[in-house]
């Protein structure tokens, strides 16, 4: 029998609010434990939670850019559950009156446009962390607490790891494109669960779903999702039962494991938390937040297209994320040649960035050294081989490239008497192929040429070369 | 006559007159609370080293401060530095708040001396003070009486003269029912009036701060210095407050004031029922109009309240688990040690109500219990707002009967919650209700209770003035003579 997965997808976003949902601590990474705390977030008794409207705003660019509706009014419910790490024993999220509800995003995979629809999107508060200490004591890190996520659920449409993946991809540019998360997976700013299950092709009702977490990667999400088909497909094929059920990828052995059942439900006893008042998007505040929107990667990448007459492959991988694209945009207006800044990103610039694992973000060279280096060589002053050294240089001392040119001595060898000389003797030195260029073997003109460069230590401009070669050759 | 038996307004007239200290008035007031303290024990803890340095350091203040040097006792679910917060609980003792409640802070700042932290039934649920883990606090009128409660140390500490005003918090009627029964005044405001941050939540919704005070211009006092918007609390209300001693004197004259037929009948006491439709005589005397208003809704105030009060505070009460503060029982795993710490750190009261409420949010519940209580409050909302459109304000007894005998409730929750029958629904409506003594019956205080619409704190306090006018019922003291 041939089975079909049927996937819907949860993310978890961590918005970029300078400081929590609830109260005024910091956000901040990596701060030392328990730094970022205050009664409100230690959930004290006598406190009480006050919104960030940025959180909200955050929210709602988010629904306009995944085609949603807007509450106009949505309620924070309380999730009544008992754990070490949730200090007021509830979390406040959002349960009947979300903020955004029946959006989509239509993304491209396996060379398809798939439409997949965003069931809902709500705010919630995030929880501690425990730190389980050598001597088998636990602690709790209440840092986190309270740090504003963003719940996206899809429906269940996606139906392979690909498109999950492209789902997922799409999703962060998106985040990024609109400034409301970093969506850095492996530091677990956008998190992602996704609810499996598998049927036979054909069938309307959906199997029995299990839910899959600790997926930090995009590919862990495909390794862990086709993992997780074809484990439920052998199980249904042996005849045994799914269970529902929390599983955990497991990096180290590249399998699932059960984590939790869900067979039992958990009775979180939601209900409307007294202690905030409805939140409302007017119909003014909408469109403020509307008019405001910035351009998301697909416009952009067809923007890229007729205004700069890239090929399409350019602006896909360009538009990418916004960092990227912004870079490129910043870089074409200063030099007025976009394929080959187009060309020199997607060569140079992203392939330091891949070897040394590093982002855009975090790359040393700006966007004025970067047309400098792009200016040197349309002006002839170094080639473009030497072009390529130094923009190795400049990715990893982050200095301009005119400084690392003069340094090392690169500069391009335009002095035709120079040439000349040089010229002169290696045809002395190689009367050879000379005289097969003299016959019109053109192709001798290559070993020409390369020899000069060697004599000159690659620095004589080739243009030049090639030229007086033939001057000297052919005029006798 | 003791410095600690004026009113606040008399004390501040003294002292603003150079009279006297701050210090001379602490001085009165220990002595007092030495005096009266062993029978009455009205407070968890009381703070006589820190009033003293707080006196001493008033000397020099600004002496025009709105509670110069005026003793106050505070509800212990009300959180201070320097000072424990228990709520009367186990299960918080020992625990001493980082921070002050907003109305901490504003009583520090209007110049108040705060001399203790009161009794309370734990975590406010109960109407006796006798749910205390602590202690049982006295009815300084009668020793072998309840001061009713939650807020039973504040009403008795202000009745015994042992500060000369307090704060209380309402939930569901836990200011008004005590200062009932110790013969005292004492308001709720309306919801969002005054900040409930720092205040230790029962049922989040109906939970409202207020003042006790032995007569109304200093409740009036009181609540304008603890009203008024907090960007800490989302659900206050945010507006420029009034004078409230400013409305003190308009007088009742033009006042159309409703009686509630259905809160006078079964199961209020005779005597109290007396005095009350006495008090609506006295309004007439003084020019008010009385109308009968029937609201039949009422009876369904008590089952609905004990649904929405106890699903709060089923989920305010889960942070109690020994993690982060207060009491913690040692176990091998965590949930057990949840499990050890709740059993041992709860009383019994508050168990029932964590039980109910628990029950009436579970899935396959929510809907017949807490979903439909909800639409019960909305229906008591309109029908106050009904009988507003025809009344400025609306009286009835506070409490159906004087105070009762210690031990004669406590193994009998229902006759228990039967004593907040008259003030529950104000609370559901979020509405001000005050209590102010309207003479004895057998020797014991009987409470009226003035109810008015959203914000209407204004019409309550000018009414219940004119009425400590003309019925000459103002200030009464136990065991002192009284007209």
């Amino acid at each position: 029998m041939k089975y079909e997965p049927v996937i819907g997808i949860e993310v978890h976003a961590q918005l970029k609010t300078d400081s929590k949902l609830f109260c005024g601590c910091s956000t901040g990474f990596a701060a030392a434990p328990n730094h970022h705390v205050c009664p409100v977030c230690l959930g004290l008794p006598g406190t009480l939670p006050v919104l960030n409207r940025k959180a909200i705003e955050y929210v709602v660019r988010t629904c306009i850019a995944l085609e949603c509706e807007v509450s106009p009014a949505s309620r924070f419910a309380r999730k009544n559950y008992y754990y070490p790490d949730l200090p007021k024993a509830y979390q406040i999220s959002q349960y009947e009156l979300p903020i955004g509800r029946n959006g989509k995003l239509t993304v491209r995979a396996g060379g398809k446009e798939k439409t997949i629809r965003i069931h809902r999107i709500h705010l919630e508060e995030d929880a501690g962390k425990l730190v389980h200490d050598a001597s088998g004591g636990s602690c709790v890190d209440y840092n986190r607490t309270g740090i504003p996520l963003m719940e996206i659920v899809t429906e269940a449409d996606v139906r392979s790891s690909e498109e999950a993946v492209a789902y997922l991809t799409s999703l962060r540019s998106i985040l990024q494109y609109i400034g409301v998360c970093g969506a850095n997976m492996e530091k677990g700013e956008m998190r992602c669960e996704p609810n499996i299950s598998v049927r036979p092709v054909g069938a309307e009702e959906f199997g029995t779903k299990t839910e899959m977490k600790n997926l930090n990667s995009f590919r862990a999400v495909r390794l862990g999702v086709d993992f997780e088909i074809e484990r439920q497909i052998d199980a249904i094929e042996n005849g045994e039962r799914i269970v529902q059920e929390t599983r955990r990828w497991d990096e180290a052995t590249q399998t699932t494991q059960t984590m939790r059942s869900k067979e039992r439900a958990h009775d979180y006893r939601y209900f409307p938390d007294p202690d905030l008042v409805p939140v409302e998007v007017s119909a003014s505040v909408l469109e403020r937040i509307r008019a405001k929107a910035p351009e998301l990667p697909e416009p952009r990448r067809v923007r890229f297209i007729s205004q700069y007459g890239l090929p399409e492959y350019d602006a896909e991988v360009l538009t990418g994320t916004k960092a990227m694209a912004d870079f490129f945009e910043r870089a074409a207006a200063i030099h007025n040649d976009p394929k080959a800044v187009s060309n020199w990103i997607m060569t140079e610039l992203m392939g330091c960035l891949n070897e040394s694992g590093k982002t855009i973000d975090e790359c040393l060279v700006t966007v004025e050294d970067f047309t400098a280096l792009l200016g040197l060589m349309g002006k002839g002053v170094i080639s473009a081989r030497m072009g390529k050294d130094v923009f190795k240089d400049m990715f990893a001392s982050g200095r301009p490239p005119a400084e690392i040119i003069k340094e090392k001595g690169l500069e391009q060898m335009n002095d035709e008497i120079a040439i000349s000389e040089a010229v002169e003797k290696v045809i002395a030195d190689n009367p050879g192929p000379a005289a097969d260029f003299r016959a019109g073997k053109k192709q001798a003109a290559g070993f020409l040429v390369g020899q000069v460069m060697r004599l000159t230590g690659g620095k004589a401009n080739p243009k030049i070369v090639g030229r007086i070669i033939e001057e000297k050759l052919l005029s006798e | 006559m003791e410095l600690c038996t004026k009113t606040a307004s008399e004390l501040i007239g003294m002292l603003r007159a150079g009279e006297i200290d701050p210090i001379d008035i602490v001085d009165s007031t220990f002595k007092r609370i030495n005096d009266k303290e062993p029978d009455v024990k009205a407070f968890i803890v009381t703070l006589e080293e820190g009033a003293r340095a707080r006196a001493e350091e008033l000397k020099d203040a600004d002496r025009s401060l709105p509670l110069y040097g005026i003793p106050v006792a505070v509800k212990d679910n009300m959180c201070m530095r320097g000072a424990q917060t228990t709520c009367g609980s186990k299960i918080l003792t020992p625990y001493e708040p980082p921070y002050d409640a907003t109305v901490v802070e504003k009583l520090k700042a209007a110049g108040a001396v705060i001399v203790g932290k009161t009794n309370m039934d734990e975590f406010a649920m109960g109407s006796s003070c006798e749910w205390s883990a602590h202690h049982p606090t006295r009815n300084p009128w009668d020793l072998e009486r309840a001061p009713g409660g939650s807020s039973g140390g504040s009403a008795a500490a202000v009745a015994a003269c042992e500060c000369s005003m307090s704060l209380g918090s309402d939930t569901g009627g836990s200011i008004r029912q005590p200062a009932s029964l110790c013969g005292v005044v004492g308001m709720k405001p309306t919801y969002g009036a005054v900040s409930r941050y720092g205040l230790v939540a029962f049922a989040s919704s109906l939970d409202q701060i207020g003042p006790f005070a032995r007569d109304v211009r200093d409740c009036a006092m009181l609540l304008d210095v603890i009203c008024g918007h907090d960007p800490k609390d989302s659900t206050s209300i945010d507006r420029e407050p009034p004078d409230h001693v400013a409305a003190l004197d308009a007088g009742a004259e033009g006042m159309t004031i409703g009686m509630i037929k259905d809160l006078f009948g079964e199961g209020v006491e005779p005597g109290v029922r007396e005095r009350v439709s006495d008090a609506a005589g006295v309004f007439e005397k003084m020019g008010a109009k009385i109308k009968q208003i029937e609201m039949p809704i009422v009876k369904y105030a008590l089952p609905a309240y004990y649904l929405i009060a106890p699903a709060e505070a089923s989920s305010n009460l889960a942070r109690y688990d020994g993690v982060q503060y207060g009491m913690r029982e040692d176990a091998d795993d965590i949930v057990s040690m949840y499990r050890k710490t709740r059993r041992a750190g709860f009383g019994s009261e508050v168990k029932r109500r964590i039980m109910l409420g628990t029950y009436a949010l579970s899935a396959g519940y929510y809907d017949a219990y807490y979903l439909r209580a909800l639409k019960v409050r909305t229906l008591i909302v309109k029908e106050f707002e009904k009988a507003f459109s025809e009344c400025d304000i609306l009286m009835s007894p506070t409490s159906p009967s004087t105070a009762f005998k210690l031990n004669e409730k406590i193994d009998d929750p229902l006759a228990m919650y039967m004593m907040d029958i008259c003030t529950i629904p104000v609370n559901l409506a979020g509405l001000p209700g005050m209590s102010i003594p309207c003479g004895l019956s057998d020797g014991l205080p009987v409470g009226l209770q003035l109810i008015g619409p959203t914000l209407g704190e204004q019409a309550l306090l000018r009414a219940a003035r004119a009425f400590e006018i003309g019925s000459g019922i103002c200030g009464m003291i136990p065991g002192e003579k009284t007209d």
